[in-house]
């Protein structure tokens, strides 16, 4: 069985056939080959799979595709823009809080979430909006840091490489 | 752009010439800097290509079935009515590749797909190919295996006691089947010195067992080309070893298959030896003439294992009055499941590292890895290592406590220092132990804390030590361990080509750090091209903590080949001694006068028109004279040691048993941080794992031999919510071998861990835990333990009045 599915995927508007049982991560992964959000654990339970739906973090390998029609996703690929990176993936550069890399996508697409509700976030509030995402090489020190970081250079609006020490 | 355009950029990239002045007063220019990794923006962005985001034309998709008994033998496959389904491609079983493997050459004792007998739920037994997924999972469902289910054994006592149920032949007529590996080692006369100690302190520790759960799930892809040539993507740390044993199981011919490893979403140990899937999609591959992609589901990752063994440890330890260690009796069976991965070296591993970083008089271990019917263990993060350093340092606070010590300065006055040898004769160089326990004892304010917090709260210490790579190879062969080739493109790009892995730890980063530092180019001039069999030399693989060790060594050695041509090629054009040109920030320059200098691009164009291409090979192995002659010495031994302390700071609460980790300090002898950023993480995820096992998880099985909890919802790894606040201390000693003085940063700072939450609980509420995790239940059943003993006056009531434990034992 194919489904016709229509949804806005970083932008761009798409009519697609997808087969009814496609999750969302597997439509963005197989068939727009949006690789960047990753599967885990394909159930659920680690985050990785992440993505804005309608700018609310949404587990994308628990969503049927149909439930994204007509709504507005974002991965990892459209966080960045004409003018480089986003502050908070230039952040997660410069802070090393992106280690094998593999849960960063869910991470910062659970952050991108919570800068949309605060800019100034409190060790406590990033702590809790991530603890959706499991990540199993940071011990999430850096990504704290990380977080924090991206969003003093978005109210101070300069660039996050320029607010630390080398 | 246009080259003059782009001579301009170079320029601005480059460095002033007041920051050539500045750069002359450095030790070092790139080193040790807070820099930004070679592949981060790459991940952030979600650009960075792991083995699953791979989609090659045609590809089919493969599934393993996957033995439902613990213990059992195959009478007979049946995969008829599975080939007939539309849609499926090949269907293999153990009779396609008969050939055992094994990683260590020694025990090779598994089969890509059982070929007789399966010896644990979630063996393999047969693999399908087919045009999707779901096709593959149907095609599973039609194979008939027709088995004959066998006794079988979960518990390694068990297993021992019952030789006549093997679950492998012996190797020799009379043995017991179901021993993997014994070793015994002695040294010094422990027996008299025990008896001569003034206290002995004695105990039982069990370590359940826990698994890497790394967030990506083992991939692999293979395409057997027109002309025969396999490659294999997977996501493997050891692609060398990989390289060989897909060649020899398939019998191919090694010149004639490629290993390709992706970026990994990481390992810890857990991709570190040959899987199923990756003989599966080779094979599948040469039968069906298409590219064949397996990835193993979430629950296939927790059968698949390897993970950290489960240990039985008796631990007995003297000291004299002074504290002094005089003896270490230690005796450990240690739980292996099916098969024996890297079990020899694990139960070498399990008496042979927890002898640093102290002096000891005497040691003596035993240890015993069993066979079980369960997913085979291996190693995990501080291989073989991290069990029994929970056993000893809670042995050294129990010596501390009996000696009324501060269990720091137990650790300091036994401190074995450097220059020296450990009682298993390994040769230490640098050793910056002590540093350590300063650090963490002036972070932690630890002596305004140990003993004096409230009842509940506590503190508690442990030290470690850890391998900067394991001295020798996997195979006996006397090649070197890193090998680095660096090409150097016209416009002052070099790419370095090397077999490391990188996993995420960041060795990819290290090796471009090296190059910038001794070439001077920008640190974006630097690519990284590693663990590609076709293409880069050799390296054994991201395993024992030994690539910034050995590869950063072989590194240097192949730099500083460049180096040497590109500062006399440019001497000679200015007419000045080579000592005078330094190569830094973009520019050679000279030391004397830096306005005199050229981009460092024309800097190598005048090396390549005097010497022709610029190019080098680099290379490093271990030196040999570092350990004991006696069989078994060479295992454990390693150019250097790293050393780690930590302390916990924790509070338990008593009414539910809950124990809730506030801060761990971490200080770490990295010998030199090549960029603290990476070390700092390297540290801090150490820690993390090793709270995590403390505290939380489990990897045990049910009746029957089914996992209890194969999901990452149910096997409770810490999310940033559980994760206690993590301080890094580095420590520096400056190794005399190691690349700029730097060792091993990976797995070392997560030894103490466990150890040290123990001796904070103890701290807090006055119990020993000596079985792993800590649950509640399990603190709570020992608090309520010490109540009954305090309330029956035979133990003082801890940290409190007496009054406040009154009626615990009535009113329960």
């Amino acid at each position: 069985m194919i489904d016709i599915v229509e949804l806005t995927v970083n932008g761009d508007r798409h009519r697609l056939g997808v087969p009814s049982h496609y999750t969302l991560l597997e439509t963005l992964r197989y068939i727009l080959g949006y690789t960047g959000s990753k599967q885990g654990c394909d159930k659920g339970d680690c985050g990785a799979c992440t993505v804005l739906v309608d700018g609310v973090p949404t587990l994308s390998c628990i969503l049927p595709v149909q439930e994204a029609a007509g709504r507005d996703v974002t991965t990892v690929e459209g966080l960045a823009g004409p003018d480089g990176p986003h502050a908070l993936q230039d952040a997660f550069d410069v802070c090393g809080a992106a280690q094998c890399g593999f849960c960063t996508p869910g991470v910062l697409i659970s952050a991108t979430g919570l800068l949309r509700q605060t800019d100034s976030p409190t060790r406590d509030e990033i702590r809790t909006a991530l603890s959706g995402n499991l990540c199993r090489c940071t011990g999430y020190t850096k990504i704290y840091e990380a977080v924090e970081l991206a969003a003093r250079a978005i109210r101070e609006g300069r660039k996050p490489a320029e607010l630390v020490q080398r | 752009m246009k080259l003059e355009e782009f001579r301009e950029k170079q320029k601005e990239r480059a460095a002033s010439e007041e920051e050539l002045r500045q750069a002359l007063e450095r030790e070092f220019q790139v080193i040790g800097r807070r820099l930004r990794r070679t592949d981060g923006l790459s991940k952030s962005t979600g650009r960075t290509t792991y083995t699953d985001d791979i989609v090659l034309p045609g590809m089919l998709h493969g599934k393993i079935l996957r033995s439902p008994h613990p213990h059992a033998r195959i009478r007979a496959i049946d995969t008829a009515r599975a080939l007939a389904l539309d849609g499926v491609q090949a269907v293999i079983t153990g009779s396609d590749m008969p050939v055992p493997y094994g990683i260590l050459p020694w025990t090779r004792d598994e089969h890509a797909l059982c070929v007789d007998k399966v010896r644990y739920v979630g063996d393999a037994v047969a693999a399908v190919a087919a045009v999707d997924e779901e096709t593959a999972n149907r095609a599973l469902e039609l194979i008939e295996v027709d088995y004959e289910v066998l006794p079988h054994h979960l518990d390694p006592s068990e297993a021992l006691a019952h030789p006549e149920t093997p679950i492998h032949e012996p190797h020799k007529a009379g043995d017991n089947g179901n021993i993997s590996k014994h070793v015994h080692l002695d040294f010094g006369d422990v027996d008299r010195l025990m008896e001569g100690s003034d206290v002995v302190v004695e105990g039982e520790y069990f370590f359940e067992g826990t698994t890497h759960t790394a967030i990506e799930p083992h991939c692999a892809i293979g395409y057997s080309d027109a002309s025969g040539k396999l490659t294999v993507w997977s996501a493997t740390q050891v692609p060398h070893y990989l390289h060989r044993e897909l060649a020899r199981v398939l019998d191919l011919d090694v010149a004639r298959v490629r290993v390709i490893q992706p970026a990994i979403g990481a390992a810890f140990g857990g991709k570190s030896e040959p899987f199923d899937l990756e003989f599966c999609v080779a094979k599948l591959s040469m039968v069906t003439g298409r590219p064949v992609k397996i990835l193993y589901t979430r629950e296939e990752v927790f059968y698949a294992h390897r993970g950290r063994h489960p240990m039985l440890m008796r631990y007995r330890t003297g000291a004299d009055r002074s504290g002094c260690i005089r003896a270490v009796d230690a005796s450990t069976i240690m739980d292996g499941g099916a098969y024996s991965s890297f079990g020899l070296v694990t139960t070498y591993y399990s008496g042979q590292l927890v002898t640093m970083p102290y002096a000891m008089e005497s040691y003596r271990f035993d240890s015993t890895r069993v066979y079980t019917n369960k997913p085979c263990c291996g190693p995990k993060r501080g291989h073989g290592s991290v069990q029994p350093r929970f056993a000893i340092e809670v042995q050294l606070d129990c010596l501390a406590e009996a000696l009324d010590m501060d269990p720091i300065e137990l650790r300091r006055i036994n401190s074995l220092g450097s220059g020296t040898r450990s009682v298993n004769e390994f040769r230490v160089t640098s050793n910056g132990f002590l540093e350590c326990l300063e650090a963490v004892e002036a972070a932690s304010n630890w002596k305004e804390k140990y003993r004096r917090l409230p009842y509940g709260r506590g503190v508690g210490v442990a030290g470690s030590c850890y391998i900067s790579g394991t001295n020798y190879p996997i195979y006996p062969n006397e090649m070197p361990q890193s090998t680095v080739q660096l090409q150097v493109d016209r416009s002052g790009r070099v790419t370095v080509f090397c077999g490391a892995s990188e996993i995420g730890q960041g060795s990819d980063s290290a090796l471009a750090y090296i190059v910038a530092e001794e070439l001077g180019v920008p640190l974006d001039y630097v690519r990284v091209l590693s663990a590609d069999t076709d293409l880069t030399p050799v390296d054994l693989g991201a395993y024992s903590s030994r690539l910034t060790f050995m590869c950063g060594n072989a590194c240097i050695d192949a730099a500083r080949q460049i180096k040497k041509q590109v500062r006399q090629a440019v001497a000679e054009a200015w007419d000045c001694g080579p000592k005078q040109v330094a190569l830094a920030g973009g520019w050679a320059f000279n030391v004397r006068d830096t306005a005199q200098r050229v981009p460092i691009s024309e800097a190598f164009n005048l090396a390549e028109a005097r010497f022709g291409t610029l190019g080098a090979v680099g290379w490093y192995n271990t030196p040999k004279d570092i350990h004991g002659d006696y069989r078994g010495g060479t295992i454990g031994a390693s150019p250097a040691y790293s050393f780690t302390a930590h302390v916990v700071e924790l509070e338990v609460d008593p009414e539910t048993g809950f124990v809730d980790v506030k801060k761990i300090w971490i200080a770490h002898d990295c010998g030199r941080a090549l960029n603290p950023v990476l070390v700092e993480g390297q540290m801090e995820g150490s820690a993390y794992m090793g709270f995590a096992e403390a505290i939380l998880e489990q990897h045990i099985f049910k009746d029957g031999g089914l996992h209890n909890a194969p999901s990452l919802l149910d096997y409770k790894i810490p999310t940033s919510l559980d994760t206690p606040e993590l301080k890094s201390l580095i420590v520096e000693s400056v190794d005399p071998e190691g690349p700029y003085g730097a060792k091993e940063a990976g797995e070392g700072p997560l030894h103490p861990s466990i150890p040290a939450i123990a001796n904070a609980v103890y701290d807090a509420v006055g119990v020993r835990l000596d079985r792993l995790p800590f649950t509640p239940p399990r603190v709570w059943a020992a608090i309520w333990a010490r109540e009954v003993q305090e309330e029956a006056g035979k133990l003082a009531p801890w940290k409190r009045e007496p009054r406040e434990t009154a009626g615990r034992a009535a009113g329960g």
